[in-house]
C-alpha cells in the first residue's frame, strides 16, 4: 500500500499503583521495545512522547525526558497531548517522520503516575477552564458522564445492569493471564453487582481505575524493516479525528451539546467517525477485522464502542456480548487483554498499549490469551476535548 | 448556619440570579441560528458560518430528560463537598428550540425519581457556602415535583 509502517519492537512497564517517577516506566518499556526490536537506543533517530499534565514539567516535554533518560543521542523529538488519546497522537508523530521519509526508525513512549482516586483538574481558582468548571459547578467527574452514557443505553436499547457486569465479567477472564495487567482477578456478575454505586448505574468494579504504567513501540520504515525481520507486524492506519459540527452528544469536559438549531448534524456521529476514518485510510471494513482493544472506562462504554467501530448496529452491542461473540474464541474478541478493566488507565501509554497487544496477538505471542488466526485488528479510544483514536494494526 | 448570609452565583455571568425567573444566558449567532451555552461572545463555531454577531440570549427552561446519573462518593476539589458528604444527581436536559443538551445537577429529587423523557425545568439552589457567601447554581427538577 505504501502507507504501512512497521511495528519492530514493542515493550510495557507493567500497569498497578507503583508510585514512583514515570520516567522509569517510560525507559523499561523503550528498552524493551529496543530489546524486541533487536536495535540499540542510538540507532533511534526520533523519539515521539507522550505527555501527561500530571507530572511537571518533564510530564509535558516527554519525548526529551526520555531522550535524557536513556542517554543524549542527538535524536529528533516531538511530544505530544491529546488527553486519553495522547498515545495515538504520538504514534502518528512518529508514523508521518517515517511515511515522509524523514527518519527510518522511530520510537514512540508514553508513561505516567497517577494519584490515588478520581481523576481531577489541575489546581488554582480557573474560571477560564471547562475542566475545572464542570468539577467546581456540577461535580461531574468522568464516572458521572460515564454514568449517562449507561443509563442512556439502558433507556434507548433496554439495556441491563446485568449485561454491563458481563462485560466487566468477561474483560477479567481475559486478562486473568497478562503479564502487564494490574488486576488478575476473576469476578462473577454477583461480585460485580455487589460492589458498591459509584455513578448510577455504574458500580466500583465497572470504572476503570488510575493506573501507572508505560508503553512504548519501534516503528520503522518498511525498507529499515526489511534488514531486520521477515515478518513485520505494521501500521495501516492511524486516526485521530475530531468531532464534526455539531457535536450533538454530550462530552467531557463540556457544559453541554452544540447546538443543532443552526445546521445539519453530522452523517457519522463523533465516535462512529473515530474508527471509521481508519478503515478508510487501511482500506478495510469492521468484517475484516480479527480482533480490537476498546477503551473501556466503564462497563457500559464497552458496548457503545462495538457499535461506534461497526461490530454490529446500535442496540445489538448487548446481544454480541451475550452470545460470546467477544470472548476470545468467539467471532470478534474485543479487549483480549482484559482492558481498561485489568489495567486501569496510564494515560498517555494507553492507546500505545492497546497497539503493543494487538502486535503480540498478530505475532502469535499473546501466551494465556491469544486469538487464533489474528492477523488485523484495530484499537478505538477517545480523549476529552474532542480527541478521537484508533489504530489498525495487520500482519 | 445563618440563613442570612448573601447570595452569589457560583459563577459570574451564566445565568439570571432571579429565583422566581431563573433563566441561562446564552448568545445566539445571528447569521445562522446556533445557539451556545455558555456563550460564545466572539465567534461562531459553525463551521460554515463566519459570523462574529452573537447577541445575548435567555435559555429555555424547560426540557426534556436526556440521561441521568448520581455521584455516591466525594468528589476532588474545586468541587466543595459538604461533611458529611451528600450524594447528588446529574441530568442531561434536551432544549428542544435550542437543539442542545445541558447539564446540571437536581434539585430535590434523585436517580429513582427520574426516568428519560420526564419534563424537567430550571430551578436555583445553594451549590455551597463558606463563611461569608451562599454560593447558588442553576440545577435542574423535575416539573411534576
Amino acid at each position: 500500500m505504501g502507507k504501512d509502517v512497521a511495528i519492530l519492537g514493542v515493550g510495557m512497564h507493567p500497569w498497578g499503583k507503583w508510585g514512583r517517577n514515570f520516567v522509569e516506566y517510560g525507559v523499561k518499556a523503550a528498552r524493551d521495545a529496543l530489546d524486541d526490536a533487536g536495535l540499540q537506543w542510538t540507532d533511534i533517530q526520533f523519539v515521539a512522547g507522550g505527555a501527561t499534565i500530571r507530572n511537571g514539567y518533564p510530564g509535558q516535554v516527554p519525548a526529551a525526558t526520555f531522550a535524557q533518560a536513556l542517554g543524549w543521542s542527538g535524536a529528533q523529538v516531538a511530544s505530544s497531548y491529546g488527553a486519553c488519546a495522547t498515545g495515538a497522537q504520538a504514534i502518528n508523530t512518529a508514523r508521518t517522520q517515517i511515511l515522509a521519509g524523514l527518519c527510518d526508525v522511530a520510537l514512540v513512549v508514553g508513561a505516567d503516575t497517577t494519584p490515588k482516586g478520581f481523576f481531577a483538574p489541575q489546581g488554582g481558582e480557573r474560571f477560564d477552564d471547562p475542566d475545572w468548571l464542570r468539577f467546581r459547578l456540577l461535580g461531574a467527574t468522568n464516572p458521572i458522564y460515564f454514568g449517562l452514557y449507561a443509563r442512556r443505553r439502558m433507556e434507548a436499547y433496554g439495556a441491563t445492569e446485568q449485561d454491563f457486569a458481563r462485560a466487566r465479567v468477561k474483560n477479567g477472564r481475559h486478562g486473568l493471564a497478562n503479564p502487564n495487567a494490574r488486576y488478575k482477578k476473576a469476578f462473577s456478575v454477583e461480585d460485580v453487582l455487589a460492589s458498591p454505586m459509584v455513578s448510577d448505574p455504574l458500580r466500583l468494579l465497572e470504572i476503570c481505575a488510575t493506573s501507572d504504567g508505560g508503553a512504548a513501540l519501534v516503528l520503522a520504515s518498511e525498507e529499515f524493516a526489511r534488514k531486520h525481520t521477515t515478518r513485520p507486524v505494521k501500521i495501516a492506519a492511524v486516526s485521530t479525528v475530531t468531532p464534526e459540527f455539531p457535536q450533538t452528544v454530550i462530552e467531557m469536559p463540556n457544559f453541554s451539546t452544540d447546538s443543532a438549531a443552526g445546521s445539519q448534524v453530522p452523517d457519522t456521529p463523533f465516535k462512529d467517525s473515530i474508527a471509521k476514518r481508519a478503515y478508510e485510510q487501511a482500506g478495510l471494513g469492521p468484517e475484516d477485522m480479527d480482533l480490537a482493544e476498546v477503551y473501556d472506562l466503564s462497563s457500559a462504554l464497552e458496548l457503545d464502542w462495538y457499535e461506534n467501530i461497526g461490530l454490529c448496529k446500535p442496540g445489538e452491542a448487548e446481544r454480541l456480548l451475550n452470545d460470546g461473540d467477544t470472548t476470545i474464541g468467539g467471532r470478534i474478541p474485543v479487549n483480549p487483554s482484559g482492558g481498561l478493566s485489568c489495567f486501569g488507565e496510564a494515560i498517555p501509554a494507553q492507546a500505545i498499549a492497546q497497539v503493543c497487544e494487538l502486535t503480540w496477538q498478530i505475532r502469535g505471542q499473546a501466551e494465556g490469551r491469544q486469538v487464533e488466526g489474528a492477523r488485523v485488528g484495530v484499537t478505538a479510544n477517545q480523549g476529552l476535548f474532542g480527541h478521537g483514536s484508533s489504530v489498525i494494526v495487520r500482519s | 448556619m445563618s440563613p442570612q448570609k448573601p447570595k452569589k452565583p457560583a459563577v459570574e455571568g451564566w445565568f439570571d440570579m432571579d429565583e422566581q425567573k431563573p433563566r441561562l444566558v446564552g448568545s445566539r449567532c445571528a447569521e445562522c441560528g446556533t445557539v451556545y451555552f455558555p456563550a460564545e461572545k466572539v465567534f461562531c463555531r459553525n463551521p460554515r458560518c463566519a459570523s462574529s454577531d452573537l447577541p445575548e440570549v435567555r435559555l429555555s427552561t424547560r426540557g426534556r430528560l436526556w440521561s441521568f446519573t448520581n455521584n455516591c462518593y466525594p468528589p476532588p476539589p474545586p468541587y466543595v463537598s459538604p461533611d458529611p458528604f451528600e450524594p447528588y444527581t446529574v441530568a442531561a436536559v434536551e432544549l428542544e428550540a435550542e437543539k442542545m443538551v445541558v447539564l446540571g445537577q437536581v434539585a430535590g429529587a434523585g436517580v429513582e425519581d427520574l426516568e428519560a423523557g420526564m419534563e424537567m425545568e430550571l430551578t436555583l439552589d445553594t451549590l455551597f457556602e463558606d463563611d461569608e457567601n451562599e454560593y447558588v447554581m442553576w440545577k435542574w427538577r423535575p416539573v411534576a415535583a
